[in-house]
């Protein structure tokens, strides 16, 4: 993997500042041609600042970008031919309808992006979106399915998507996680800023958490499990102690039910405790993006594994 | 009671956000009457004059049109004729900015969402609104009386003045506040509203020129007929003070009945369905710049075409108005160059028309603000559209609105005195022609917007309403004030011919329309090179 062609997004060291605040502080971002990546990080992270950085509409003060092997500022029209994008907050224009917005901003993504009609009018019906409704009217989650059609309905390479999900409900989550698995299928690259982990979870590829406008990790959801431990739950046939293993936290034993969690090095020899004590039933759950994302923005927990 | 709880700490929540702009209405509104009626006392010194004055302007039908009937020559009269309804107007349009904002606008901002999950009744932002309404009426009812005395008027007169003006801005206060519960918009309940207003005008326009014979009750359906009906210093007829505060009683009644009918965030009127996809020309930031502004440029119009229709109008004869004042015919001389009293008046109405499209155009640039704040420049710039077209969008339509309100202007003031004079034709090309060479002066105020909104965004709307604001006292008061040459140089409007009567050359054409054009070249400069938002 060299050069611009594999890489949609190639961010190296960006730093921006708004008067005293530093929003960004050396961040560093990849994202693979064709590869779903979910970029997390808490609120203030500096998640959207680095969007709007590689759409051009703030200015860097320090560090490389590279979009679509372009850059960002300089680049900006000819990019955003080739890319739709979706806001965290999306507000549209009160007085116009949906449906004029979703057109609107599809032909204003250049002459080349013609919105295919039969597309457009699947996602509306599979969105359930009224598009003959003022924009004024739309709550939250209706202005989200505008701005999603608007760029699920569009032929561009890239989408880059801020929270697209905030305000939808359960039930258009899931028609949502449909469609960024159809892009992901016609060999789509997305970008999805989130921080609803399950969705980063069941959709990405690979992952980068960002923290204090710095990239905290990066990579595969597999690659970040190896730093991290796994949950047992275990009911036995009889008496087990793990006493004096190392690798093993938080061990709590209630008769012959055993919970604990296990560095991945030390795993063989837990089950080979276990088995020796008669295993009645067990289950071994890979942590949740939840718990990675917990340990990178809580405050520093103590001990050995805290932090990679 | 608990429909009203929170009801004082929601208006002294306006109140505070509102701690610049209501002293601000007041103020100008207060000041706009003494300094007018000050003058006019200047202007016609004598009761002689007055009375000639009253008898020409009194039966010019054109300004019976525009002001109203004329009920007696004392000075405060006189003045009450001609600034009490542009007054009364004025002041309800505070109250119908001020109620909506702290109604429908926080509303659709879901601002109230909020509020009204906190231990808030559901009718308090609605009482705290007209509490504001209220308050800001009082408060210039006061500032007015006070004014009108310290000039030297009668103080019954000055009260029923005072009052005339002020009830008609709680007849006001009260519409709108109905029309907050009608419309789910803040900019529909507005025109709803406004519009209400402008019907005012217009029954009251049409029922005073009707003259004997004609439909001349129209004039009573009008608030704004009521506060010319009450006769300030003529009369004083108190008891038609009722009327302006029983149509608000009634008014804020039904937005009570229906503010607890509705839901949060509906408005009683339906919003009707749109089109379900985009029309063809819907299709670049050209077509949706046009879109979002054709409904105001179309209002404006529609202002520009009844105001100087009528103005051109009452040009015929008003020489003899005129006469009776050297002093004033020395300010329309000034205003409108030295080729005869009714061609220095028209030329005079043509500047006028030069600043309100300067004022046009400066609002239809600023909305590139309001859509930049507002973050919906950024679909835009996320999408292939780059600033300078996204800028360029907006100046177009300020360009193509100035443009086409002027010659509204011009048409209509051609047509209004032409009709009259009987030589409509050569009055329409003439006055066209002195309506459209205020263009560039217009635009180049129009361009400071433009510099300022690319260089430093955050001041782009107070400094672009500055400086037009800075333009108009010096076109309308430099000389009276006695500014100095180079401040006078400083507006545009200093260098446009004044047209009919005086010559053109085109350099002093060609100079202005070269600095719009370099401020809006460096405005868009400076917008690609900074961040937005």
């Amino acid at each position: 993997m060299t050069g611009a062609v594999t890489n949609a997004i190639e961010v190296r060291g960006l730093r921006k500042s708004f008067g005293r605040t530093t929003a960004l502080d050396g961040l560093d971002l990849t994202v693979r041609s064709g590869e779903v990546h979910a970029f997390l990080g808490p609120n203030g992270a500096g998640k959207t600042t680095t969007l709007r950085i590689l759409l051009g509409l703030l200015r860097r003060d320090g560090g490389e970008a590279s979009l679509l092997g372009g850059d960002p500022w300089r680049d900006a029209v000819a990019l955003h031919q080739r890319l739709a994008y979706v806001p965290g907050d999306v507000t549209l224009w009160p007085g116009l309808t949906g449906g004029e917005i979703i057109d609107l901003l599809a032909r204003l993504r250049g002459p080349r992006s013609a919105v295919d009609p039969k597309r457009r009018q699947a996602l509306v019906e599979r969105f359930a979106l009224d598009p003959a409704k003022k924009a004024r009217a739309y709550s939250k989650g209706n202005r989200q399915k505008v701005a999603l059609i608007a760029a699920l309905a569009s032929d561009a390479e890239l989408l880059i998507l801020d929270e697209p999900t905030s305000g939808l409900d359960p039930l258009m989550e899931a028609v949502f996680r449909e469609c960024v698995d159809d892009e992901r299928q016609r060999g789509r690259t997305v970008l999805l800023s989130s921080h609803i982990l399950a969705e980063a979870e069941a959709l990405a590829d690979r992952v980068t958490i960002i923290r204090d406008g710095r990239t905290a990790e990066t990579g595969t959801l597999a690659e970040m499990r190896h730093l991290t431990r796994s949950t047992v739950d275990a009911e036995l046939a009889g008496p087990v102690s793990l006493d004096g293993l190392p690798g093993v936290y938080g061990a709590e034993i209630r008769g012959t039910h055993l919970r604990c969690e296990v560095d991945h090095a030390a795993l063989n020899e837990v089950l080979t405790r276990l088995t020796a004590a008669g295993v009645v039933a067990l289950t071994c759950r890979p942590p949740t993006l939840e718990e990675l994302f917990l340990r990178h923005y809580s405050s520093e927990r103590p001990g050995p594994g805290a932090a990679p | 009671m608990t429909a009203f709880a929170g009801t004082g700490a929601l208006a002294r929540l306006a109140l505070r956000r509102d701690r610049i702009m209501l002293p601000a209405w007041v103020y100008v509104i207060t000041a706009l009457i003494a300094s007018n009626s000050y003058s006019l006392g200047r202007l016609y010194p004598g009761a002689a004059a007055r009375a000639a004055l009253a008898a020409s302007g009194g039966r010019n039908p054109a300004l019976v049109f525009l002001y109203g009937r004329l009920s007696g020559d004392s000075l405060g009269a006189v003045s009450a004729w001609r600034y009490g309804v542009w007054a009364a107007i004025f002041a309800s349009l505070m109250s119908v900015f001020l109620v909506v904002r702290h109604t429908r606008a926080d509303e659709e901002a879901g601002r109230l969402e909020l509020v009204g999950s906190a231990a808030v009744g559901r009718l308090a932002a609605l009482t705290a609104a007209l509490l504001v309404a209220v308050t800001a009426t009082v408060a210039l009812a006061v500032l007015l009386l006070v004014a009108l005395v310290f000039l030297g008027l009668p103080a019954a007169g000055s009260a029923a003045f005072a009052l005339a003006i002020t009830t008609c801005s709680l007849a006001f206060a009260g519409v709108a506040a109905l029309a907050a519960q009608l419309a789910a918009g803040a900019r529909p309940a507005r025109g709803i509203a406004i519009g209400v207003l402008g019907a005012a005008y217009l029954l009251r326009a049409v029922g005073d020129a009707a003259g004997p014979g004609g439909p001349s009750w129209l004039t009573w359906l009008s608030p704004l007929g009521w506060t010319e009906f009450l006769r300030p210093y003529a009369g004083d007829r108190w008891p038609l003070l009722a009327l302006p505060l029983a149509l608000s009683a009634a008014a804020v009644a039904g937005a009570y009945a229906l503010a607890v009918l509705r839901d949060h965030g509906a408005g009683i009127l339906p919003d009707r369905p749109g089109r379900p996809a985009a029309p063809p020309w819907l299709r670049g930031p050209v077509g949706l710049a046009w879109r979002l502004q054709r409904g105001t440029l179309f209002g404006w119009a529609a202002g520009f075409a009844f105001t100087f229709a009528a103005s051109g109008a009452a040009a015929k004869g008003i020489g003899s108005l005129l006469g009776g004042s050297t002093q004033l015919r020395n300010a329309f001389t000034r205003l409108g160059g030295q080729a005869g009293i009714t061609d220095a008046y028209l030329a005079a109405i043509m500047s006028l028309a030069g600043l309100a499209a300067a004022a046009y155009a400066t609002s239809a640039v600023l909305r590139l603000r309001a859509e930049e704040t507002g973050d919906r420049a950024e679909p835009l710039l996320a999408a292939a559209t780059g600033r300078v077209r996204w800028g360029l969008s907006h100046v177009a339509v300020a360009v193509a609105g100035a443009a086409l309100l002027l010659a509204v202007a011009g048409v209509a003031a051609g047509l209004g005195y032409g009709l009259r004079a009987g030589s409509a034709g050569t009055e329409v090309t003439r006055l066209l022609g002195a309506a459209l060479v205020q263009l560039p002066a217009s635009l180049a105020v129009a361009g400071a917007a433009v510099l300022l909104f690319g260089l430093l965004p955050a001041a782009s709307v107070a400094g672009g309403w500055t400086v037009l604001g800075a333009v108009v006292v010096i076109a309308l008061f430099g000389q009276v004030l006695r500014l100095s040459g180079w401040i006078l140089d400083l507006s545009p409007f200093t260098y446009v011919p004044k047209l009919p009567g005086a010559a053109v050359t085109a350099p002093p054409l060609l100079w202005l329309a070269l600095a719009a054009l370099a401020l809006t070249a460096a405005g868009l400069t400076a917008l690609r090179r900074r961040d937005i938002g």
